[in-house]
């Protein structure tokens, strides 16, 4: 149930991932303040928006968790949260090495987006311990889900707040990601997102599988009374 | 077989109990209040000497002002919900036969009516030790009212899901914080040109009235659709 299409899925993020890379690197042009580092925003700019997605998906799969109580909406959700959190990490560390090219930095706390990107990262990371601090796994899956969709409440919200705070006057840096892009641009933009997102949906659906498949050999040994492999993890959801 | 169905207890009623309830406990028997009251005038004291400045103004001013009483907060939100499971007061709610959402809106109203009288308290002594004139401090209060609403919503919410948990104390500051993050943003910078040297000023006031305005009833609502989840057996 959760293998199928998987090796589909991976051929075609491979191919869109490359595709990206060839536009990124032979069919976009320069920028004309930033050069060659601006072209780490293809990488950046589609990593953080495929983890904003993955974090609203995360709510929409809690909601339905709440909704049915099918614990497997629960195993999509934190799924979902944990890559979204890989990708975080990366666009953090994207950010950096961007803001240290063209500005001399490596952070900047006037640049509203980076920092509220920071602060979703940094309440989105308070779902493992979360997780771990709740001992009955039932009440853990529900808090779990109670917890995505107030965090996933909360997204726009802070992002509206920092955009706010700061000063209208402050120059808008990222003026090619505003439509100042020409046409060029813009295709490699998509096909990069594109990418992205095809990335983010094959390692879910990897993880969820392999989840699954952990879940099965845990049963069987179960049923044979055989010892058990490994410690399972205390908070990632079983499926079985 | 009793065909005829029991009448539930009103709203109104059963907030109204379970208000009365905490707030005759809390001047009963004094756990949080003082606790809160003397954390936040000692937090000004070391403030004072860690940016080695007697009086404060602006950004500085709002800055220690919404730490501290963030921070106040937190110590009352960690105590927010022991008594409920530690005397099964969850059980009872779960037995009665009332909107449990009820739960929610009573310890928040309960928690509104701890920061006021923390505000009470921590504001005017704030302006005694750091302000040089306290002309900011009117146009203060709706700030603070606001902020108190978004801060007791979010802190029931909050303090729910973490007295079920083993580390709780750690808990609420850790989920809590990075949520109140708009709060704080909006609070800070609609209490900064009123702080101002020079007398107050409204630099888009109104603005930031609305965020605040806009992250209460956001938290409301999701506060309301989540908790019956989290009262579940």
């Amino acid at each position: 149930m959760y293998g199928k299409g998987l090796k589909t899925l991976s051929i075609a993020t491979v191919a869109t991932l490359a595709a990206a890379a060839c536009l990124v690197f032979f069919y976009a042009p320069s920028d004309a303040d930033q050069g060659f580092v601006q072209k780490i925003f293809y990488l950046h700019v589609p990593l953080a928006i495929v983890a904003l997605a993955g974090f609203v998906v995360a709510a929409v799969h809690a909601i339905r968790h709440l909704r049915t109580g099918d614990r497997r909406h629960d195993a999509r959700s934190y799924v979902a949260i944990h890559l979204s959190i890989i990708f975080g990490t990366a666009v953090l560390v994207t950010g950096a090495i961007w803001a240290k090219a063209s500005w001399g930095k490596w952070w900047v706390w006037d640049e509203p987006t980076l920092v509220s990107f920071l602060i979703v990262f940094l309440l989105y990371a308070t779902y493992y311990p979360f997780r771990y601090a709740i001992e009955d796994s039932e009440r853990q899956a529900r808090y779990a889900s109670v917890f995505a969709i107030t965090a996933g409440a909360f997204v726009p919200l802070n992002f509206i707040a920092v955009r706010l705070a700061e000063s209208l006057v402050h120059p808008r840096v990222f003026a090619t990601a505003e439509g100042g892009m020409p046409g060029k641009m813009w295709l490699t933009f998509a096909v990069s997102i594109a990418g992205m997102a095809l990335l983010w949906t094959t390692l879910v659906k990897f993880e969820l599988t392999a989840k699954n498949a952990s879940g099965q050999l845990k049963r069987l040994r179960r049923a044979l009374d055989a010892p058990d492999a490994g410690t399972q993890s205390r908070i990632a959801p079983e499926l079985s | 077989m009793n065909g005829a169905a029991r009448a539930a207890t009103p709203w109104r009623t059963a907030f109204g109990a379970i208000l009365t309830k905490d707030l005759r406990m809390e001047l009963r028997t004094l756990r949080s209040l003082p606790a809160m009251a003397l954390f936040a005038v000692t937090t000004y004291v070391i403030f004072r000497y860690a940016l080695d400045r007697t009086t404060l103004s602006g950004s500085l001013a709002a800055g220690v002002l919404w730490a501290t009483l963030l921070f106040a907060a937190v110590l009352g939100i960690n105590r927010l919900f022991v008594a409920e499971r530690d005397e099964g007061g969850f059980d009872a709610i779960r037995l009665a036969p009332i909107d449990r959402t009820v739960l929610l809106a009573a310890k928040a109203a309960a928690l509104i009516a701890y920061l006021l009288i923390l505000e009470l308290v921590a504001v005017p002594i704030f302006a005694l030790f750091f302000l040089e004139d306290a002309a900011g401090l009117a146009p203060l209060v709706p700030v603070l009212l606001l902020a108190d609403l978004g801060l007791a919503v979010t802190g029931a919410l909050i303090s729910s899901m973490a007295v079920n948990s083993r580390a709780r104390d750690l808990l609420v500051p850790l989920l809590l914080l990075p949520l109140v993050v708009p709060l704080m943003i909006a609070a800070t910078a609609a209490s900064e040109p009123l702080l101002e040297a020079g007398g107050p000023a409204y630099d888009r006031f109104g603005l930031w009235l609305g965020v605040l305005g806009l992250y209460d009833l956001v938290f409301l609502l999701v506060g309301y659709a989540v908790f019956d989840f989290l009262l579940e057996d």
